[in-house]
């Protein structure tokens, strides 16, 4: 086998390698008239030195920053405490049925209307504070980026997982009159409500956009372990230094291009994979959210929409006609 | 920040000095990933696996995925569990009736003495085979109503009669006993009571929602804590999947989705079955895509509702207050209480021939 430690030196000149750079701390570019100043002493930590740079801040905070995480702290707060009241306060109870803990939106009698907030007006609540907070997170990602004067692509794809946020908790509930329609804070909570949905509006798995985003999904896992396998591969080439190689290709892309294209007869180029990259995990959510948002207000059963519009058979019986005894004594229940 | 995380830190360092230690050398280095890899398989299989064999059992078209599956060997503690009693030895007749031949006979009046007697006895075995007689009777006099199981246990037994006559559409010809619900307990093992209603929040927390905590009762999900009250006492709309492609008017919300889901979740572990038992799930509305089980459950829940309000609520009062549920309610009937997680009750025996005084109609 080829011994590229030998052949190269040092591991470190490899950026993927086990060694920990200790130096001169990185505080980063001067910023520009109207920012803040970053905070803290930067430190370095081993744990996260396994995972990744081993520099800790210094951390930019702003006040939009601020003003996000004390509104996401609220959220955080209006659930957690809901929670602990629903288990009588008991700290052991909190633990131990905390997956099945729930805040509940309001019984769908309530409509549009604001709910007492033991009736699903804390929910309300939680959701605004944390609406607010994620909207205030958006912006911090897209001021930073412009701040370090980098393009805003990381907010856009930000923006589109909170497009499907909204549609779940408060365009489709607005659409359909109710804030009950909205997704239950909660781990098995919010799960229930997703299957119940499903079932709701006969089976969600033929909703067509539910289809794309399921595509798109998959397709972000496959893109990313073709990615990240084809560039660990050609490490000890460099081929980490994926902007280097963009315009100066380099042992390392030539062979990552020619590994692609002897296995499937074409290769993304050291630029192109991104776009690949971001357009899935972007289009994973942009096109969920549209299924959802289809959901109910238009369309009340995927199932039957999807037989009516030739993507889905009609499975030929296998049993006697089986009638709906409720149609036999002429009540529906 | 730094304090805070120092533990984690050393912990960190030791890792690495001994993560590297091992890396140095190869041997010791494949001894370990061996050894993750077995511990690995080891949990996974012995964690997940299920001894065969299992059988499969086709449900509905190919290719829908409606099947079932059954591990025979997991299946016989459930049938062994499930078993009927021996059945008592025929009498001959007395040639008199009971109400001749006995004082204070109000339901079985017209039942031969001797009849009358073996009917008895079976009572006692199914109910409570420890208390015997005195469980109901007082044993100075037999006749006397001064036990209140006595009460319930007339009304019960015409219970038994309705079910056996005016339900053949969910119990076929296999019928009901006494032991099917009692099995030998004075209180069915599966009997359930009202919560109080959702949206009965204490103080300023939304507390008492009917939903959020593991619920037994619809399969340990947060679906619905009591999916009973409103389908199986109370007649609150089940069917809540739109029935055409856009919404032409079924205002049935994604709330009432997750309480007909829960008292869904309730039928399959009552019975041991899945959803395909009964649904196709390409579309749980669809009745033609069902199975021809769904039939005999849809007469189930009219069954069970009509059982609840006509037999069980009016004995409220006839119960002592340590009877009854924690909104002073009388226990209550769900599939639960006859099947007790067999498809068909004791898998589908039934002994109910040799007791013909509990499938003849109730007087009028």
């Amino acid at each position: 086998m080829f011994d590229y430690r030998a052949a190269f030196g040092l591991e470190y000149q490899n950026l993927f390698n086990r060694t920990h750079v200790a130096g001169p701390f990185d505080d980063g570019p001067a910023l520009i008239l109207g920012n803040e100043n970053r905070r803290g002493r930067p430190w370095t930590s081993i744990l996260l030195g396994f995972i990744g740079s081993a520099q800790v801040g210094p951390f930019y905070l702003g006040a939009v920053g601020l003003a996000s995480i004390v509104f996401g702290f609220i959220a955080f707060e209006i659930i957690g405490l809901n929670m602990l009241a629903s288990v009588n306060w008991d700290p052991v109870q909190f633990i131990r049925q905390l997956p099945w803990l729930a805040l509940e939106p309001p019984a769908p009698a309530y409509g549009l209307h604001i709910p007492p907030l033991a009736q699903g007006g804390w929910w309300l609540m939680a959701g605004f504070f944390l609406t607010l907070s994620i909207l205030l997170w958006w912006v911090r990602v897209y001021q930073r980026a412009r701040a370090l004067g980098m393009g805003t692509h990381v907010a856009w794809a930000f923006a589109s997982a909170i497009w499907l946020y909204l549609v779940d908790g408060f365009i489709r509930p607005l659409l359909m009159g109710s804030w009950g329609e909205g997704v239950p804070f909660g781990i098995f909570p919010h799960l229930d409500w997703t299957a119940a949905l499903s079932v709701r509006y006969g089976n969600l798995y033929y909703d067509p956009f539910h289809m794309l985003s399921i595509v798109f999904l998959y397709g972000s896992t496959l893109l990313f372990a073709m990615h990240g396998g084809t560039i660990l591969a050609v490490g000890r080439y460099w081929g980490e230094r994926e902007i280097e190689l963009t315009t100066d290709r380099g042992t390392a892309a030539e062979r990552a291009g020619l590994f692609w294209r002897w296995i499937m007869g074409f290769n993304a180029s050291y630029e192109s994979i991104h776009r690949w990259a971001w357009w899935f995990a972007v289009l994973c959510t942009l096109t969920g959210g549209i299924g959802i948002l289809l959901t109910g207000t238009v369309v009340d059963n995927w199932y039957l929409w999807g037989v009516k519009h030739g993507i889905a058979p009609m499975y030929p019986r296998v049993y006697p006609m089986i009638p709906d005894p409720g149609h036999l004594r002429g009540v529906l229940q | 920040m730094r304090a805070l995380t120092a533990p984690l830190e050393l912990v960190a360092l030791a890792l690495r000095r001994s993560i590297a230690g091992i890396a140095a050398h190869p041997w010791l280095t494949r001894a370990w990933i061996a050894g993750l890899i077995a511990i690995a398989l080891l949990f996974a299989f012995g964690s997940t696996l299920e001894r065969f064999p299992v059988t499969s059992v086709q449900l509905g078209y190919r290719g829908t995925a409606m099947e079932a599956e059954y591990n025979p060997r997991l299946l016989q503690p459930q049938f062994e569990a499930n078993r009927l009693l021996p059945t008592l030895p025929a009498v001959p007749d007395a040639g008199r009736s009971s109400a001749t031949a006995y004082h204070n006979i109000k339901v079985l009046q017209t039942a031969d003495a001797n009849q009358f007697l073996r009917q008895m006895g079976a009572f006692a075995n199914w109910i409570n085979p420890a208390a015997g007689c005195a469980y109901c009777h007082s044993l100075n006099n037999m006749a006397s109503d001064s036990l209140y199981t006595k009460t319930v246990t007339r009304r019960m037994i015409q219970m038994t009669r309705e079910i056996n006559t005016n339900w053949k559409s969910h119990v076929g010809g296999i019928g009901v006993t006494c032991y099917t619900c009692h099995r030998g307990n004075s209180i069915p093992k599966e009997v359930w009571f009202t919560e109080p209603p959702p949206g009965a929040g204490h103080g300023l927390a939304e507390t008492g929602t009917g939903q959020g905590g593991p619920d037994k009762a619809s399969g340990l999900t947060t679906l619905a804590s009591d999916p009973f009250t409103p389908f199986l006492l109370n007649a609150m709309p089940i069917r809540v999947t739109g029935t055409s492609d856009l919404n032409i008017g079924n205002n049935a919300s994604t709330k009432q989705a997750e309480w007909t889901y829960g008292l869904m979740m309730h039928f399959a572990t009552s019975l041991g079955v899945a959803c395909t038992y009964c649904h196709n799930t390409n579309n749980f509305a669809s009745w033609d895509q069902g199975t021809p089980n769904r039939v005999p459950a849809w007469y189930g829940i009219k069954m069970v509702r009509n059982l609840n309000r006509n037999y069980m609520l009016p004995l409220t009062d006839v119960f002592p207050a340590g009877r009854k549920g924690p909104t002073g309610d009388v226990a209550k009937i769900n599939c639960a209480t006859c099947h007790q997680g067999a498809y068909k009750p004791f898998y589908g025996a039934s002994d109910l021939a040799a007791y013909p005084l509990l499938s003849q109609r109730n007087a009028p």
